[in-house]
């Protein structure tokens, strides 16, 4: 069994963290233990988990923000949001379903690791809803950015930093996050029948409307029919508005479903979650690229295997997953992504084949310089997550 | 007597000067370097005008490669470079000093990609903010951030400040609406980051060097996200006779699940000031508020009839509705002029404090009793909606005592912002201007952990040294450049 370590409040978590600088000793960070096949395969000395740093220290709904502990379960977030009638813009992916896990997602880990949903696309990233952090860095440092108020440029923003570093900067402790008022009312748009081709214009049509579309995702096997689904949400007459104004806009004959409720509802939590992918352990890649790029990605990816995808994001996110676990397969994907620009990671697949392949994409040479020695000043024992995010291009 | 210092010029510098021009000619088109000082006068300081230097030369360059040469000489001849758009900072973000050159980016305006169906524009930096949205306005697209001085300033600047608008309530600042960078780094190597696609790989760099004000590297291409043009935008004007009630409207409002686009705040004297300069006719009260929310007709009255429900319940002393482009013009006109109305009342420093909205009305009576204490003026005009202040100072810029009780209230001020959880500055950048105030906000820990990340992208502190961060504590780091050179 590893070690465990759990704090109870930042000023413990910080003791831990400098013992383990001066011990060496290796730190696998844990929220909920619901993402932990997220990244490369890493073996550390101990865990730290942060699930004892919990709790809302602040919430001001006419501010729109929340200031919340790591370890703060999202369940608990969105429990106390909603009941104010607001929630987080970016909507985070649960990965429970892909990775089988059990456990609460926790704010902490959903920052660390930049996770949004579909809402990316329109209400931007978690990255971009963070205002502020209090993190440890790996000498066992105290350090603060940002703070609580949406508009503040003091300094270097390390709060963008923090967010998608996975923990290999430092062990965030606390996060200020803008938010977003629910909608009154949402619903799906559905457009059944269309090609790749086709979704890819309708929904790039849809996002250069007015009509502020929340969600754009093209599932080309869903019940054997090829869905391109639009979300439109907003007060209630204005939802119907957007509607006819959309339906005369993008539909041109073909068939179309309307779903609001429950059945909505469902429809985009499958998305978000990518839930076509949840019964298998095939490997699973998440593709970050330009959305008018998507069928040709698309048509080469099915030429390496029998790869089955859904496309989110308007076509600027693809989730592909492949047949085999087979590191030549990672080799062409990352081929074929450095032909169109953007990045590929390998979001789901075996202790051994991320052991061989590297989950995120290496960096060009001197962005990687950069990442490595940011890293080095951050957690300059290399303590924290190591390798995590891979060495940054050093052997 | 002023209060901001900058670092005494490195004399080794100066006295290279000839030589230092001659290496920069040789690199770059003739036109490209300039350095009488007739014509660098126009490089003597940015919008902080209190503060002026002339630079040691300024360089214009045309392109990335261009701009690598520059740095890469610059760094082999120890040459501090102070990056500039188009010099309209209130921070003072792009004075240079005498040892140092500048690096405009006037002449990098070329727009390099338009690409609506992916909904993003590609721009050499030098371009102005204005230039962005006309660019793809005719596409009916737009480029959401709005600083107040769209039609000057530079994307380069807007990037570096991570500058914000009217607008951004709703749309975010410069770091929510940019997706890459081509940026040249101190060493002249140079860096792609981010692209058509969301969310940059790795380490959010992207993130850090917007609003990393010029010391991460010199930003010379940028893709920056477009969005559809709403179909329309109509105000409505509400004036209150005490501010904590126009503050208790702008929290109802949001707390209503309305998400205007802009919801603007201003004070009697700011009212009075743009009432004569720009004849808006607005009404004589304490406070005013502009809101404007976007859609269809419908979407607009819809949204309008809530929030004057709103409103209504907290007695307005004036509301006032648009019923045509004409009169919606009308409200924003005084709002839009109230930085000149106020400059030509007396000189200003405007400061840009933020603080949590639920502050709002307590900071703005503190800071009537600082007017006091100080018998200096203050003017208030600011984004109410994010708590975003804009107190104005005035005084006058030609009694040397004056403007150093002017710089002592401002930072009363912004110390209160900032103990109140707000912080020192939200779209303006710190510059000279709050350098030595970083101290109130952040731990010398926090403060050593961005510095530190400087180092890494530019070990020597070339690039803008004497910013952001208290001189005694990059001292040191300051020193590099100076060691590197002998
Ligand atoms: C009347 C008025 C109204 C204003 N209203 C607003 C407002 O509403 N919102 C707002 O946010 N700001 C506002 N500002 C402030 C200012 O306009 C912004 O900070 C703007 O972004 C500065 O752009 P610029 O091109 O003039 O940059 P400059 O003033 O030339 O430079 C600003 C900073 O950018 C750095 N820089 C310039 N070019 C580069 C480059 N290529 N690479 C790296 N760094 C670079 C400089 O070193 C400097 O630190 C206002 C200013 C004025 C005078």
């Amino acid at each position: 069994m590893d070690k465990i370590f759990s704090p109870k409040d930042e000023a413990e978590l910080a003791q831990i963290i400098t013992k383990a600088k001066s011990d060496n000793i290796s730190l696998r960070i844990k929220g909920g233990g619901t993402r932990q096949g997220l990244g490369n395969f890493i073996k550390t000395d101990a865990i730290l988990s942060l699930k004892n740093i919990s709790g809302i220290s602040l919430y001001e709904p006419d501010a729109l923000t929340l200031v919340a502990k790591a370890g703060t379960s999202i369940k608990e977030i969105n429990k106390l949001l909603k009941k104010e009638g607001q929630r987080l813009g970016f909507d985070p992916m649960d990965h429970r379903a892909i990775y089988h896990s059990s456990g609460e997602p926790t704010i902490g880990a959903i920052i660390a690791a930049n996770i949004s949903g579909s809402r990316r696309i329109i209400a931007g990233g978690a990255r971009d809803a963070l205002i502020g952090v209090r993190f440890i860095n790996g000498s066992g440092e105290i350090i603060k950015n940002g703070g609580r108020v949406m508009k503040n440029v003091t300094g270097l923003d390390l709060v963008k930093l923090m967010a998608g570093s996975f923990g290999t900067l430092g062990v965030l402790s606390e996060v200020s996050l803008k938010l977003l008022p629910i909608a009154q009312r949402e619903l799906s748009l559905i457009i059944n029948g269309q090609s790749l081709e086709k979704a890819i214009s309708t929904m790039s049509k849809a996002l250069g409307s007015p009509f502020e579309i929340t969600g754009a995702a093209f599932l080309p096997n869903e019940k054997d029919e090829a869905k391109t689904c639009l979300r439109i949400e907003g007060f209630s007459s204005q939802v119907d508005y957007r509607l006819k104004k959309l339906s005369e806009l993008l539909v041109k004959g073909e068939k179309i479903e309307i779903l609001e409720g429950k059945l909505h509802e469902k429809l985009w939590q499958s998305i978000r979650d990518v839930k076509t992918f949840k019964n298998s352990k095939k490997p699973l890649w998440r593709l970050s690229i330009k959305p008018s790029d998507a069928p040709a990605i698309s048509n080469q990816l099915s030429k390496i295997t029998a790869a089955d995808m859904i496309f989110d994001w308007a076509g600027g996110l693809i989730w592909a997953q492949l047949q085999d676990e087979d590191n030549a397969q990672a080799d062409a994907v990352r081929h074929i992504i450095k032909q169109f620009g953007g990045h590929a990671t390998l979001v789901r697949g075996s202790d051994e084949l991320r052991e061989v392949v590297d989950v995120f994409q290496p960096e060009q040479e001197m962005v990687a310089k950069l990442s490595s020695s940011i890293r080095q000043k951050f957690d300059p024992s290399g303590i924290l997550n190591p390798n995590l995010m891979g060495n940054f291009g050093e052997k | 007597m002023s209060t901001i210092v900058m670092p005494e010029p490195d004399q080794s510098i100066l006295d290279r000067s000839s030589e230092i021009i001659a290496a920069l000619k040789e690199i770059l088109p003739h036109d490209a370097v300039i350095f009488e000082k007739s014509e660098t006068l126009a490089y003597e300081c940015d919008a902080l005008v209190a503060y002026r230097c002339s630079p040691l030369a300024v360089v214009l360059p045309r392109n990335t490669q261009e701009v690598s040469a520059i740095m890469k000489t610059c760094l082999r001849l120890g040459v501090p470079v102070v990056p500039r758009g188009s010099g309209t900072s209130l921070a003072g973000g792009a004075l240079p000093t005498k040892d140092s050159i500048i690096l405009g980016t006037n002449r990098l305006t070329k727009v390099l990609e338009i690409d609506t169906d992916n909904r993003f524009i590609k721009v050499q930096t030098g371009v102005t903010n204005l230039s962005v949205t006309g660019a793809v306005e005719g596409d009916g697209f737009f480029y959401a951030p709005d600083p107040s001085s769209q039609l000057a300033c530079a994307i380069a600047g807007n990037i570096a400040m991570n500058s914000g608008g009217a607008h951004c309530l709703k749309y975010g600042v410069t770091t929510n609406n940019l997706m890459g960078v081509t940026m040249v780094l101190a060493d002249g190597e140079i860096v792609e980051i981010g692209g058509a696609h969301l969310d940059a790989l790795g380490y959010d760099l992207l993130g850090l060097i917007c609003g990393s004000e010029g010391q991460l590297g010199i930003v010379t291409e940028a893709y920056l996200r477009i969005l559809a043009k709403p179909e329309g935008a109509r105000p409505v004007l509400i004036g209150y006779d005490d501010p904590r009630t126009a503050g208790t409207c702008v929290a109802d409002i949001i707390k209503a699940g309305i998400l205007p686009v802009a919801i603007e705040y201003m004070d009697r004297l700011t009212i009075v000031a743009t009432d004569k300069f720009s004849g808006a006719g607005y009404p004589d009260v304490e406070a005013l508020l502009i809101v404007e929310v976007e859609g269809s007709d419908e979407e607009i009255d819809y949204q309008l009839n809530k929030i004057i429900k709103i409103a209504n319940k907290l007695n307005p002393a004036e509301l006032r509705q648009s019923n045509s482009e004409e009169e919606s013009a009308l409200i924003w006109k005084g709002r839009k002029s109230a930085f000149g109305a106020v400059g030509q009342i007396a000189d200003y420093i405007c400061l840009d404090g933020t603080v949590p909205v639920s502050q709002l009305a307590y900071v703005l009576g503190e800071i009537g009793d600082l007017s006091k204490k100080y018998d200096l003026q203050v003017a208030n005009v600011f984004h109410a909606g994010d708590g975003n202040m804009h107190p104005l100072i005035l005084y006058n810029a030609n009694d040397p005592v004056e403007l150093e009780k002017a710089e002592h209230l401002g930072a009363d001020i912004l110390r209160t912002c900032v103990e109140v959880g707000g912080c020192l500055t939200g779209e303006h950048g710190v510059g000279i201007e709050k350098r030595e105030l970083m101290t109130s906000q952040y731990s010398n820990e926090d403060m050593e952990m961005q510095m530190s990340v400087k180092d890494c992208f530019d070990p020597n502190w070339l690039l803008n040294p004497a910013k952001v961060y208290p001189l005694e504590l990059s001292e040191s780091r300051r020193q590099n450049l100076k060691m590197g050179a002998k």
